[in-house]
């Protein structure tokens, strides 16, 4: 009896308002799954971004921390006391975000030519060298602070409230993980958005013909050089905006924080929930940062009750499940789990050719 | 001079290790166009198990090349157990799908074997039992160890060994053969399923030998030891050539010489301090014997990976391989 | 008379030590059915690969309404004007009929990234334009009823009218079908030819690769023969028909 159109817009409004309390819900549950949950809004832009190249350009890009890395450090160099540079947030983080995106040409060039798994090898080489460089840069001259990373990151601060700290606002206590989870779900909805759009577009279109045959995308005119460089543009453009975020919400950041293993779980979001399907990769990304700590909050004390000891540490348990989320996805559901459908045709021809 | 001929000798035990995982890439590249990312896992556990092989066996009074010998022999069969594991339960499987699927569960078992690792032998530093004698031999200038000479020893045995099993048996013919074209193989009646899976495992044996080796050289073990060691000796594969068996043992030796020369002489070559164009403006850091080196040994990891893009994005067919056809 | 739209001059190459082309010389007038023809091997898709920027000319060069064309990229011989289809029909093949077509539009439209984000007024006009355009082509085409099915899943016969749509789309003066009958029985082969010959007095101009030599002399203006790589006669149909080179070429040694 509800129509269609009342039903849609009472749902959404429902999703909003429990997306708008859930960090009071998570409060009493501890501060902590607060910041899980930014981080895994982090992780929600990152799929987004890798999405776009692999899913949407049908590159495999296994260098993709690089480009976090870089928009992170952009951010720390530019606001601590590294340099003693202090610029807003909101100059900082475009800045951030070109910068990656001019790595994300620079190291895409070099891979244009070169087919499937050559590609996914020179874009991991690539991300490595990024990081060795990040790890090493602080002789002669200290830029990156090397092993140490870069700590005492302002924190971000809009119209003079600063999100490091604890406020009272109407009667709500909101600390600032909660400020930093409005901002990051804002931020979220934007960058939904923005892929929804190009997946929608003439380049989108563009980049699924690349995807599908990259010699027909040429003979009808598409210049497959230069889009399949924005393709990489735009996903590191999204990865050096996390990297900004991560920072300042951080406040502290090493090359640590970005190496192979973060590429891979990237990965392993956007696989599992579907290589091109933007809703997909965003279920992917909020289940793969959620399970593993909903898992370590259940699989401790179970552990330590039946055996005494942690036989099993919930890192372990984390790492296992994006190695299996891997192998499995690729075994039995290698479109995702909500595939976007061309890619479940494509891979479905491959299954009846066999 | 001395450094030169010291780089030399580190770089070519190096090299040959190298070159021996180098091996297991090309081999199961070169059959069914796979890029086993998990091979450096095997290595390691190669490593792994012959270390708690060796650390139980320490204390006893075997000698010590005996107890070595109780490591290789515990580690080569399971290692090569572990390599048809990961050809029969992950990669047949996906025989047929498209190109980038095997390789994500490569990743994917890549890390698990990782995380196996760890829960088997912590995630701590293990450190090698010194069991055999440190003899050191200078020759020229350069000192080196019986060790080094074993390995380079070792390796190349190896190597011979796998260079008569590939050109003069029947095996050998019947891996190259279907590495040309499998379907032909077929149907000369090789039993192509049975071929890959030998490849798998005599890729793992030799992987296993060269952990070990890799172990006793450096005195350590980690259960991440596999993941930067594995991309080396990829990056020497694709060196030489991937797909080409003496490519990957000439990739591996060049490797080993580039990284440790590199390593060596790249402090020397980007301190500005020995340049006169920058010697002035940077008068107070240079004067009394000091130094403003750009890039340091510290780069040596680097090596690998620049040789490695150097490769694909110029020649991807390497330095001994044949123009590789776009099979896109 | 009308101009000549396309002129190769001597267009040579090689592969390795074969010799695929050599000395092709040819001109093509604007308004006319070109056809291709030669027995196997004889250099015809070579030919048909350089003049369509797929392969560079090691030798001689070729003019396009009068820019100098060879050795260009496909996407730039694209964008001057020329559009082809392929021997082995290359569809995008998970994309609706549609979006192929919608694909082919992307050369003579100009979103990008920025416009696809903000999608301002511009924008969405373009879109709802390429739209247009595409169902437009579908119908000319003849197969409008199957815009909305995957490129995979349509008869052979309609894949190879998608894709005259999507080479339609990008607006070509010059349009170069490889073998466009390939696989095709009487009916449908018939159906084509009134489809080239609709082509053509649109004001299009065709070059085309055909075994079917009922086709070609019965649709063509003009012909040229290749063998071993030479150009061997280019003429009317009739007079090629009756050459005895021609007639040597085909029946062998």
């Amino acid at each position: 009896m509800i129509r269609r159109r009342t039903r849609l817009v009472i749902g959404v409004t429902l999703v909003a308002l429990a997306l708008l309390a859930l960090p009071f819900a998570l409060s009493a549950a501890g501060t902590a799954w607060v910041r899980i949950t930014n981080l895994a809004i982090l992780f929600v832009f990152l799929s987004l971004g890798l999405n776009i190249v692999v899913g949407f350009a049908g590159l495999l890009d296994l260098g993709y921390v690089a480009f976090y890395g870089v928009g992170a450090y952009v951010y720390a160099l530019l606001a601590s006391p590294h340099f003693g540079l202090h610029l807003p947030f909101w100059v900082i983080l475009p800045i951030g975000a070109s910068v990656a995106a001019i790595f994300g040409v620079l190291l895409g060039a070099p891979t244009l030519k070169l087919r499937g798994d050559y590609l996914a090898i020179v874009t991991l080489g690539f991300g490595e060298i990024v990081r060795i460089f990040l790890n090493n840069l602080s002789r002669p001259i200290n830029i990156t602070n090397g092993p140490q990373g870069i700590a005492q990151i302002d924190p971000v601060s809009i119209g003079g409230v600063s999100f490091g700290d604890t406020d009272v606002l109407l009667g709500l206590t909101v600390s600032g993980p909660m400020k930093h989870y409005y901002l990051l779900l804002l931020l979220l909805l934007l960058v939904i958005v923005v892929n929804l759009r190009l997946q929608n577009s003439r380049i989108g279109r563009a980049w699924e013909a690349i995807r599908e045959d990259e010699i027909a995308a040429r003979a009808i005119g598409i210049d497959t050089t230069r889009v399949k460089l924005l393709a990489f543009a735009m996903g590191a453009t999204f990865g050096g905006i996390a990297g900004g975020m991560f920072s300042s919400i951080q406040g502290f950041i090493s090359p640590e924080s970005f190496v192979l293993t973060e590429s891979v779980m990237i990965l392993a979001m956007v696989v599992l929930g579907g290589m091109g399907n933007i809703w997909g990769v965003v279920v992917g990304a909020l289940l793969l940062s959620f399970v593993p700590e909903m898992l370590r909050y259940t699989v401790v004390p179970v552990q330590l009750a039946l055996f005494g000891k942690l036989l099993v540490e919930p890192e372990v348990i984390r790492m296992l499940l994006f190695g299996m989320a891997l192998v499995l996805m690729m075994r039995f559901r290698p479109a995702g789990l909500w595939p976007s459908s061309a890619r479940q045709r494509e891979f479905s021809i491959e299954k009846m050719k066999s | 001079m001395d450094t030169f001929l010291q780089q030399v000798v580190n770089g070519l035990t190096l090299g040959s290790l190298y070159a021996v995982v180098a091996l297991g890439y090309t081999m199961v590249y070169g059959i069914i166009q796979l890029i086993n990312f998990a091979h450096g896992e095997v290595v390691m556990f190669g490593a792994m198990i012959s270390l708690s092989v060796i650390s139980a066996a320490a204390g006893s009074n075997l000698p010590p090349l005996a107890i070595v010998l109780a490591g290789i022999l515990v580690a080569i069969p399971a290692c090569m157990g572990l390599g048809y594991f990961l050809e029969r339960i992950a990669y047949r499987p996906l025989r047929r799908a498209p190109r980038l699927a095997p390789l994500i569960t490569a990743i994917g078992m890549s890390i698990v074997l990782q995380q196996l690792a760890m829960m088997i032998w912590s995630r701590n530093i293990l450190a090698f039992p010194q069991i055999l004698p440190m003899v050191v031999y200078e020759v020229a200038g350069a000192s080196i160890s019986a060790l080094q000479i074993a390995i380079i020893g070792v390796c190349l045995a190896m190597m011979g060994g796998l260079a008569v099993l590939i050109y003069r048996t029947r095996l050998g013919s019947a891996m190259r053969a279907t590495a040309e074209n499998p379907e032909i193989a077929r149907l000369m009646g090789v039993d192509v399923d049975r071929v890959i899976a030998a490849t798998f495992i005599i890729g793992a044996g030799l992987a296993a030998v060269a952990g070990l080796m890799v172990g006793i050289y450096y005195g350590l073990a980690h259960y991440t030891m596999g993941a930067t060691l594995g991309m080396k000796a990829f990056s020497a594969a694709v060196l030489g050539g991937i797909g080409n068996i003496p490519g990957a043992m000439v990739g591996g030796l060049l490797l080993g010489l580039v990284e440790a020369l590199g390593a060596g002489y790249i402090g020397d070559l980007t301190d500005l301090c020995h340049y006169k164009i920058f010697a002035s403006a940077l008068e107070e850091r240079c004067s009394g014997g000091g130094y403003f080196v750009l890039f340091g040994s510290n780069y040596q990891d680097v090596f690998a990976f620049v040789v490695l893009i150097l490769v694909l994005v110029f020649r991807p067919s390497g330095l001994l391989g044949e123009r590789v056809a776009d099979r896109a | 008379m009308s101009g000549l739209l396309l002129e190769a001059h001597d267009i040579g190459k090689r592969f390795g030590g074969v010799r695929a082309l050599h000395q092709v010389s040819l001109t093509i007038a604007e308004g006319e059915i070109y056809g291709l023809i030669g027995p196997n091997g004889a250099g015809k898709t070579t030919l048909f690969n350089v003049l369509t920027g797929l392969y560079g000319a090691d030798g001689g060069n070729f003019t396009f309404c009068g820019t100098v064309l060879d050795n260009s990229a496909p996407h730039l011989v694209a964008r001057a004007g020329i559009a082809r289809t392929f021997q082995n029909i290359r569809l995008f093949a998970n994309m609706t009929a549609l979006e192929n077509v919608m694909v082919g539009r992307h050369l003579r439209t100009h979103a990008g990234v920025i416009g696809a984000v903000l999608r301002g007024a511009g924008t969405r006009a373009e879109e709802v334009a390429i739209e247009r355009r595409a169902v437009e082509l579908l119908h000319y085409v003849g197969i409008a009823d199957r815009a909305n099915d995957l490129a995979r899943q349509l008869p052979y016969g309609d894949q190879r009218r998608l894709e005259i749509a999507r080479a339609l789309a990008t607006d070509p003066k010059l349009l170069a079908l490889d073998e466009p009958a390939a696989g095709m029985n009487a009916t449908e082969t018939t159906e084509l030819r009134t489809l080239i010959e609709g082509l053509r007095a649109d004001g299009l101009t065709v070059l085309l690769i055909e075994h079917d030599v009922k086709l070609v002399m019965g649709l063509c203006d003009r012909v040229a023969v290749l063998d071993y790589g030479e150009k061997i006669a280019e003429d009317v149909p009739e007079k090629v028909q009756r050459d005895p080179k021609v007639i040597e070429a085909y029946l062998g040694a």
